[in-house]
């Protein structure tokens, strides 16, 4: 089913230079060595790494923040030509991002009715009647009132806020949605609320997700598909199951080691050699 | 006796609109060599309570306390020089941002060396003595080369290693880790983990393990306080809470985990109170410790 | 569905103004932290005052000479009178009506100083901080230059090209106070531009312009009222100084500055001269600056809230 491949990603490389001081070469800083993956419409891909290893360089190259300095990105059967000014705001409109920190993804100084219409009214020639009634049924749509639009983000908590930006990527309704680790700031009981939004958002939409994070019983939830990166590399690709059931690379193995175990069974035994190693 | 005894704290914080309480009625008790974990969200009080203990909240902080013991001793009576004389020496603590608790402009050789000199009086060549041993101790690579280095050229795990030397450095008998490993990576957070469980198990200290994260809670502690909006909602060991919750919160909270998920949707807190949106502490919570 | 729109509808204003009340209360409840900034701010409100109801609140005309009343002293020392509390100036001039005419002045130019040199120095600050790179080194070192030369000789210099008098006097002390503004604006829009609501603006295709003053200004403007307040105690500061070396505004102008310096040869003779119009500069300049701390209290923790 190769037609509905909804993003290609093709040996995609980005490069940054760290300006040379006096009598200092410049130095180039491989953030993404040549990653490439397929991912179906509708299917949610996890690309889990820890900090520094280049997952959220990805994302920004995906989202057209950054420029990739190699590679073919391919969304919607369509080749994305990436240089800054060649992007045409159709293209732009079918990816979007949310970011990690509901703190600082919202203007501060601005009504969530104006975060949620701004992209409608750069876009489009949309009435601003038109644009409030699309703002309020999209509040509505991810578990907010109409009596919010005209309150300010700090009001908000951050599991609030963290669904007005999910409502802001959604404004044009895009197709393929990059979340940077979109729960890692919110509580436990937060989260949950969130990753349930977003799956109810990806059937009622037939979204595809990107999802970013480095939180292990997280992506074993909501993903298809998981790659692991280490270092700018894709170390390990395939379905959820292969690679939870079956991690071939060593640092894919080292990750699911160093994860906390919540189970009853493993604290039963930590509880246990911890009586044992006081009583000898 | 225990090591740590708070009885009924209650903090509270003026703002614009009136006082706000953070923290409402809360007991705690450690024993030595016992781990303590004080689980919640944000908003639950659980850092202020300790930062009440140590003294370091700001003055207008309103602090009451029926009790407040350490080894039998008053803390609520002690002048500041005496309390600046316990903490740091018998009660230590290492916080969430290893990088900023650090002071970027001396070298980590040079603060931990001021603790060991203001805490214990030891001349220069013990100071450099006790520092290499306890970078060694902590598991910093090249402990003499490492004394000279400023925080900026330490990665986040390393310079929680040497927040942790600072800490133990007067062989504290209790050590208070506020959110020790949420800034740092999974496999930093294990190696972590794994450090502060074993300097735990190896000198006896008592450790309270202030957390947001169950995976921590239960690989690391012996007894757990759950606690909600500045209450304490449950108390049980760390088998009975996993095992066998007994207050709506614990349950929820364990719900919300998303590897316990069943079907194709999370059980959120909300699922929990339906109707009375305001979960309640376990009659057990809610005692005054004896 | 008629139902939900009805009650949203009705619900909306009230919400609004509610919550600029609850805003207001907060700002306030900071603001009135300060005691200085509260005895501050109402000296500035007495003088806006003043400063309005000039001709009914002077007992005389400022300008008019009364031949009979020459350097008269204050009413409460020995040869006063109280047809001029405060005194007359060497040629028989009320004191108390100049002052009063002078915190005209002084309000004034401190308004349209501090406007020019706000609006200049934030666009030209915002562009350097948006666009970095060679736009910004030009920029700055402009504003290097400019802040290398003591304020009060470049004032100087370019009153003397200009020409001395009120309005060159104004454009002046706003050209040297205006790269600290540009500085300031800078260094937020800076710090501002790599957060991710920019980013999420830029997503949506937000222009350049949209971007730099629509999205990220709003967010810069605390440390800008601030300065303004500042400025607008230096810009009074300054022209008193320029009115005293004769550059600024012209006599008879009852301004305080000039009237110190009509004042200069009698300072032994009659202290009233001199001492009411410094004073009068003096009470001025602290009561702004002491409002400007508050709002300092009152506007930064707001923003390091949200």
């Amino acid at each position: 089913m190769s037609t509905d491949t909804m993003l290609e990603v093709r040996d995609i490389k980005r490069d940054y230079e760290l300006p040379g001081g006096f009598m200092k070469p410049k130095k180039t800083i491989h953030a993404v060595k040549g990653v490439s993956f397929k991912l179906e419409r509708g299917k949610t891909l996890a690309i889990v790494g820890e900090s520094g290893c280049g997952k959220s360089t990805l994302a920004r190259m995906i989202t057209f923040i950054d420029e990739p300095t190699a590679g073919d990105l391919i969304i919607d059967g369509q080749k994305m030509d990436t240089r800054p000014g060649h992007l045409t705001s159709e293209m732009r409109q079918k990816v979007q991002i949310v970011f990690q920190n509901p703190y600082g993804s919202l203007n501060p100084r601005q009504k969530i009715g104006d975060v949620l219409g701004e992209p409608l009214l750069i876009n489009t020639d949309m009435s601003a009647n038109d644009r409030r009634d699309r703002a309020t049924e999209m509040l509505i749509k991810v578990g907010l009132g109409p009596e919010h639009y005209n309150r300010y983000p700090h009001m908000f908590s951050g599991g609030q806020r963290q669904r007005i930006a999910i409502a802001r990527a959604l404004m044009m309704n895009p197709k393929l949605l990059v979340l940077d680790e979109p729960v890692s700031a919110l509580d436990l009981s937060v989260q949950a609320q969130v990753l349930n939004l977003l799956a109810d958002l990806q059937d009622e939409f037939n979204l595809t997700y990107v999802f970013i994070s480095h939180d292990l019983s997280v992506v074993r939830y909501i993903a298809d598909e998981v790659m692991v990166m280490y270092f700018g590399e894709a170390v390990e690709y395939g379905t959820r199951d292969e690679v939870f059931s079956a991690p071939k690379h060593e640092y894919t193995q080292t990750l699911f080691k160093a994860t906390p175990k919540a189970d009853v069974e493993s604290i039963r035994a930590r509880v246990a050699a911890k009586k044992a190693a006081s009583a000898a | 006796m225990s090591l740590l005894q708070i009885d009924n704290l209650t903090v509270e914080f003026e703002t614009s609109t009136g006082w706000f309480r953070a923290v409402d009625g809360v007991s705690v008790s450690v024993d030595n060599a016992e781990v303590l974990a004080i689980v919640g969200e944000s908003g639950s009080g659980k850092s202020v309570s300790m930062l009440a203990v140590m003294g370091l909240l700001p003055a207008t902080a309103k602090i009451t306390a029926d009790r407040m013991l350490f080894e039998g001793q008053d803390i609520q009576k002690l002048s500041g020089s005496e309390r600046r004389k316990l903490i740091g020496k018998d009660i230590a603590m290492i916080f969430q941002e290893p990088v900023a608790s650090l002071n970027p402009c001396f070298t980590v050789g040079f603060q931990i060396e001021e603790v060991l000199r203001i805490h214990l009086g030891l001349d220069k060549k013990a100071r450099r003595a006790r520092a290499i041993e306890l970078f060694k101790l902590v598991g910093l690579p090249n402990p003499e080369e490492r004394l000279n280095a400023y925080p900026h050229q330490m990665s986040g795990g390393q310079c929680q290693r040497v927040m942790i030397a600072i800490a133990i450095a007067c062989d504290p008998k209790l050590l208070i880790a506020d959110e020790p490993t949420t800034a740092l990576d999974v496999t930093i957070q294990k190696q972590i983990l794994d450090l502060i469980m074993d300097l735990q198990a190896r000198t006896g200290m008592g450790l309270i393990m202030i957390t947001h994260d169950m995976g921590v809670v239960a690989e690391t502690a012996d007894r757990v306080v759950v606690q909600y909006k500045g209450r304490k909602m449950e108390e049980a060991d760390v088998l009975s809470l996993f095992e066998n919750p007994q207050s709506n919160y614990t349950k929820a909270l364990l719900a919300a985990l998303p590897e316990n998920a069943t079907g194709d949707r999370l059980t959120t807190v909300s699922d929990f109170f339906d109707g009375n949106p305001e979960p309640a502490p376990t009659a057990s919570a809610t005692g005054v410790n004896a | 569905m008629a139902d939900a729109t009805i009650t949203q509808k009705a619900a909306e204003p009230v919400s609004t103004a509610q919550m600029r009340r609850q805003m207001l209360k907060e700002f306030w409840f900071y603001f009135s932290e300060n005691r200085g900034a509260v005895i501050g701010l109402y000296v500035f409100v007495a003088l806006v005052f003043v400063a309005v109801f000039a001709s009914v609140l002077a007992p005389h005309s400022p300008f008019e000479q009364y031949r009979d009343a020459v350097l008269k002293p204050p009413a409460w020392v020995a040869g006063g009178s109280w047809t001029y509390v405060l005194g007359t100036d060497p040629i028989g001039r009320d004191i108390l009506s100049r002052l009063i005419y002078g915190a005209q002045y002084s309000l004034f130019v401190g308004l349209v100083v501090t406007t020019l040199s706000l609006v200049a120095g934030i666009v030209v600050g915002v562009i350097a901080g948006y666009y970095r790179g060679w736009v910004d080194t030009v920029i700055m070192r402009l504003m290097d230059m400019i802040l290398a030369i003591p304020s009060l000789l470049l004032a100087l210099v370019l009153v003397t090209i200009l020409g001395a008098g009120l309005n060159s006097a104004m454009i002046a002390i706003a050209v040297t106070l205006q790269p600290h503004f540009v500085r300031l604006t800078r260094a937020a829009v800076m710090a501002e531009k790599s957060r991710d609501y920019v980013t999420a603006a830029r997503i949506a295709g937000a222009s350049p312009l949209r971007l730099m003053f629509r999205t990220i200004l709003p967010n810069c403007t605390a440390p800008l009222i601030v300065q303004a307040t500042m400025s607008f105690s230096n810009a009074i500061l300054d022209l008193a100084a320029l009115g005293f070396l004769g550059m600024g505004v012209q006599p008879p102008s009852p301004e305080w500055g000039t009237m110190l310096a009509e004042a200069r040869e009698f300072i032994l003779r009659a202290w009233w001269v001199v001492t009411f119009p410094g004073l009068a500069i003096l009470i001025t300049v602290l009561a702004i600056n002491l409002m400007g701390d508050g709002l300092r209290d009152a506007l930064d923790p707001k923003l390091k809230r949200s």
